[in-house]
């Protein structure tokens, strides 16, 4: 298992090449995964590399702010916020001076689908730092104190963002959008539910979401599998087999409608939401090229060109398969010079239809899928955090373990058709969009003053 | 294509690089880094990172809007966007293309000191990169069809970038306040009103003048060896003339500052008031002794994260603010910017905030800084340098900043040990001599009551 992958990247990454060049050293290194199960169970995806004295760590609970129960929104995030704000006997003081000391670094971040632990630390000072991990996994503390200061900074940010039209615009947007379901709501709750949280609540989400059932871990750097194995029982052990989630449905996407959000401003904010599809359909590579085409590259795709590069309409314009637990779906964005929203928009949907009606061309298609094929490595690789990240969501998402060589093959396998028939299926409903700019799209200073 | 955010660069640059052998904490040896000059002048540093099949290309140009002619702000950025539209041997986007076409990763960015262009591709690509990136150097094509189309774009960027968020049109008036002569006042992407008006000839004439061999620093970082980058570069970069010599690096300078100044904005789209305020100080390049280091430790230990003083004693101790820090831009050809800001939180004001912020720099002025903290802060620093060496283009954005701006290789190595030798003292002298209150510049964001 060691080696497939080293073998695959080499392998792909040499198939590339389209240029002979003899002046370079071969690649020595490349990135080897092995799967790592410790005495009590736990798993976890592990890269051995000595070459930095560092090992990042990486690891997910599925469940996410979804699990926030009604009126409780919120409180995912803000059990994040507490996880070194005092563990075990060690009070939050205490605790993070320990963390500066043993020179280690630890975030949380609560996401829709998962929450995310992260830690970053110095080889020799590895057990330290699993130690502190463990506490803040298994015995986070929510002293009263803390949680106060903690759900005031996340208060603050509401307030921030209360005046703001772009995130006022987009909150609007989700709730039509969603309607009901969970997805709709923010993730840092309001000031209201925020208000009635309490250590009870957050005991009792901790207790029933992070367990060894619902969790993928990573491990990039300087430490081999047998050492691992008994980090992995020290922080994960203890954890409860099995995580209690509340069911939740698959969202109904509310499509066909327009949401405006008003607000005199120089620039307007557009968004296009079509639907997707799950990330297990059989279709689901040829939709992923597809979008590629359509809007996902950095300097070259159909709305990149059309928008920016022919009428320098906007600086930042894109499309991106969004597939998360509960829905999918392809978006479409943009920020455009207001007085030009109306255009902008209108060339967006040009470029729709030319690809649902036509599809793309052969060429297109092969270097969409040269780029995709490569760029893996780059922008998944390049670094023992990013790697970590990388691994955690293909084991979250039961990719299987030889994804990443299996991928190349998934993709050079689609054909023209397969293409027109995702960009026919995907891009021929109508979809939902949102415009957040000056009434009737004319150019307005924003709200200056004084 | 991005106008360069300050605190990206803090991050790295606090993250030092490059662990010298003296640095206690582990026993790895750090990479050889290696650099040499061609004929034409261009400067070479190797970084090698051979864990994963990716190499990172960089050219740094040492040109930034700070060296822009009065009038024309936002030149150099926009000039950078230029760059992409086609030479004499490649069709507009034919680089890009190749890049997209083995799966790379590409951007530039622009900042006040220096403009940079970067690629990320497995290592058997590097000699196409540098083949496109040593022609473009001299035989950029611009065309009249392609200049209206991209300045739409660079307005955007400016709208989406400034015009669109209140902090940042804050933040641009406040640093047209705090240098007084010195063009830093002017921010990188230009003016709106005269990003307008930029033309062909003022790209060609910026091009002319400042995109040459002997002013240029490559910096290759990843799967590589010294040597062969060298092969590479001699065929491909080595084939470039040298051009004419530049004029030294001469901005106009600050006038002595005796006043204190304040800059409000009050905007409709505020939701919660912040306050900063700004020093004028030396950076590494124009510090003495040991005073940028001194800088670069007070910052830290004054606002530098969650133990600091102003966090600890604003946000946990009294919970008048939702954030507090500190900020040191060290990283500058000429003299620069030190800065802290903070939120208040529930009942609290920004005069609550103000008044403590003002009250950890005094008690530094008057009682200086522990031993204990000093160290830990020391600690932290080291540290970030050994995160660092994880990412190789992180690596090369330090070299290339620190090239560009005046800095060296050998002072890059032996920061560590200036970092270690800096005082109680020292900082506290820093702090005294620089973050005096008659001179520093405070900027209110203000919600419309």
């Amino acid at each position: 298992m060691a080696d497939r992958l080293s073998l695959a990247l080499t392998t792909l990454l040499l198939a590339l090449v389209l240029l002979v060049l003899p002046a370079l050293a071969p690649a020595r290194a490349a990135v080897k995964i092995q799967e790592v199960t410790s005495d009590g169970g736990v798993t976890a995806w592990l890269v051995e590399d000595y070459t930095v004295p560092i090992v990042a760590v990486r690891f997910a609970f599925t469940g996410g702010s979804v699990q926030d129960p009604a009126g409780k929104e919120g409180l995912s995030n803000l059990m994040t916020g507490l996880f070194d704000e005092g563990a075990g006997d060690l009070d939050a003081d205490a605790f993070q001076e320990r963390l500066d000391e043993v020179g280690a670094e630890m975030s949380f971040d609560a996401r829709r689908d998962a929450v995310y632990g992260s830690m970053r630390m110095l080889a020799e000072e590895r057990e330290a730092a699993f130690d502190l991990l463990r506490l803040a996994v298994t015995q986070p503390r929510f002293d009263a104190g803390p949680i106060e200061r903690i759900r005031a900074q996340i208060v603050t940010g509401i307030q921030r963002d209360m005046r703001d039209p772009n995130v006022l615009g987009r909150d609007q947007f989700a709730r039509a959008l969603y309607g009901d379901h969970p997805y709709a709501r923010r993730t840092d709750g309001t000031a209201e539910s925020l208000a009635g949280l309490t250590a009870e609540d957050l005991r009792a989400l901790h207790a029933r979401t992070f367990a060894r059932g619902n969790l993928s871990v990573a491990v990039v750097g300087a430490i081999d599998a047998d050492a691992l194995k008994v980090e992995l029982d020290r922080v994960f052990g203890d954890l409860p087999a099995e995580p209690r989630l509340d069911p939740v449905e698959k969202a109904r996407l509310n499509l066909a409608q327009e949401v405006r959000y008003a607000y005199p401003l120089p620039q307007a904010t557009l968004q296009l939401v079509y639907p997707g599809l799950e990330r297990d359909d059989p279709g689901f590579f040829a939709a992923f090229l597809m979008n590629h085409m359509l809007g996902g590259g950095t300097f070259s795709s159909r709305l990149f060109d059309e928008v920016r590069e022919k009428r320098g309409l906007a600086y930042g314009v894109g499309s991106s398969l969004v597939t998360s637990d509960y829905s999918d779906m392809l978006v479409i964005g943009t920020s455009t010079r207001a007085d030009r929203a109306q255009e902008a928009l209108a060339v967006i949907r040009d470029v729709v239809r030319e690809v649902a009606d036509s599809g793309v061309s052969e060429e297109e298609l092969a270097r969409a899928k040269t780029y995709l094929v490569g760029a893996y490595a780059i922008n998944n690789l390049d670094s023992s955090s990013s790697v970590a990240r990388t691994l955690v969501e293909l084991q979250k998402d039961k990719r299987g373990i030889d994804y990443i060589e299996r991928r190349a093959a998934l993709i050079e396998a689609v054909t023209l058709d397969e293409v027109k028939a995702a960009a026919q299926r995907l891009l021929t409903t109508e979809p939902a969009v949102l415009v957040i700019g000056p009434e009737g799209g004319e150019a307005a200073g924003a709200g200056k003053d004084g | 294509m991005d106008v360069i955010r300050d605190f990206s660069l803090r991050a790295a640059l606090a993250a030092g690089l490059l662990a010298a052998a003296s640095a206690p904490l582990h026993a790895e040896d750090a990479p050889q880094i290696d650099s040499f000059s061609l004929d034409n002048g261009l400067q070479v540093v190797v970084i090698p990172d051979r864990r994963a099949p990716i190499v990172t290309h960089m050219l740094w140009y040492k040109v930034g809007s700070a060296d822009e002619d009065p009038g024309k702000s936002g030149i150099a950025h926009f000039f950078e966007h230029l760059m992409f539209k086609g030479t004499a041997n490649h069709g507009p986007g034919e680089f890009s293309a190749r890049v997209a076409e083995v799966g790379g990763r590409e951007n530039a960015f622009t900042s006040y000191d220096y403009t940079a262009y970067y690629q990320q591709v497995a290592p058997q690509v590097l000699p196409d990169m540098m083949a496109f990136e040593a022609d473009r150097m001299t035989n950029l094509v611009l065309t009249e069809e392609v200049i209206a189309p991209e300045r739409d774009v660079i307005i955007e960027e400016r709208n989406s970038r400034v015009e669109n968020d209140p902090g940042s049109l804050l933040s641009e008036e406040v640093s047209a306040t705090l240098y007084q002569n010195h063009p830093y006042r002017i921010p990188v992407i230009g003016w709106m009103h005269e990003i307008e008006k930029l033309n062909r000839d003022d790209a060609i004439d910026f091009y002319r003048r400042y995109y040459a061999a002997n002013n240029a620093v490559l910096v290759v970082a990843g799967d590589v060896d010294a040597a062969s980058v060298r092969e590479l570069a001699e065929a491909t970069y080595g084939k470039v003339p040298r051009g004419p010599d530049l004029p030294p690096r001469v901005r106009p300078t600050e006038p002595e500052q005796n006043t204190r100044r304040t800059v409000t904005l009050v905007d409709e789209r505020v939701g919660v008031p912040s306050f900063s305020k700004r020093w004028v100080v030396p950076s590494y390049t124009t510090g003495e002794g040991r005073e940028a280091e001194a800088l670069d430790l007070l910052a830290e230990v004054l606002g530098g994260g969650v133990r600091s003083r102003i966090y600890q004693e604003l946000v946990v101790r009294r919970g008048i603010a939702s954030s507090a820090m500190a900020y040191y831009q060290s990283t500058a050809l000429d003299d620069t910017m030190f800065m802290v800001m903070g939120s208040p939180r529930g009942e609290a004001t920004i005069a609550d905030v103000e008044k403590a912020i003002d009250a950890e720099i005094a008690k530094i002025a008057t009682d200086g800084v522990g031993e204990e903290e000093l160290e830990k802060a020391k600690k932290r620093f080291v540290r970030s340098m050994i995160f660092a060496r994880d990412e190789q283009d992180g690596m090369a954005r330090i070299y290339g900043s620190t090239l560009t701006t005046g800095g060296t290789v050998e002072d890059i190595a032996g920061w560590p040990e200036r970092i270690r030798a800096v005082t109680a003292g020292d900082v506290k002298a820093a702090a005294v001599r620089w973050l005096d209150e008659r001179r520093a510049v405070a900027g209110y964001l203000l919600p419309k009551e």
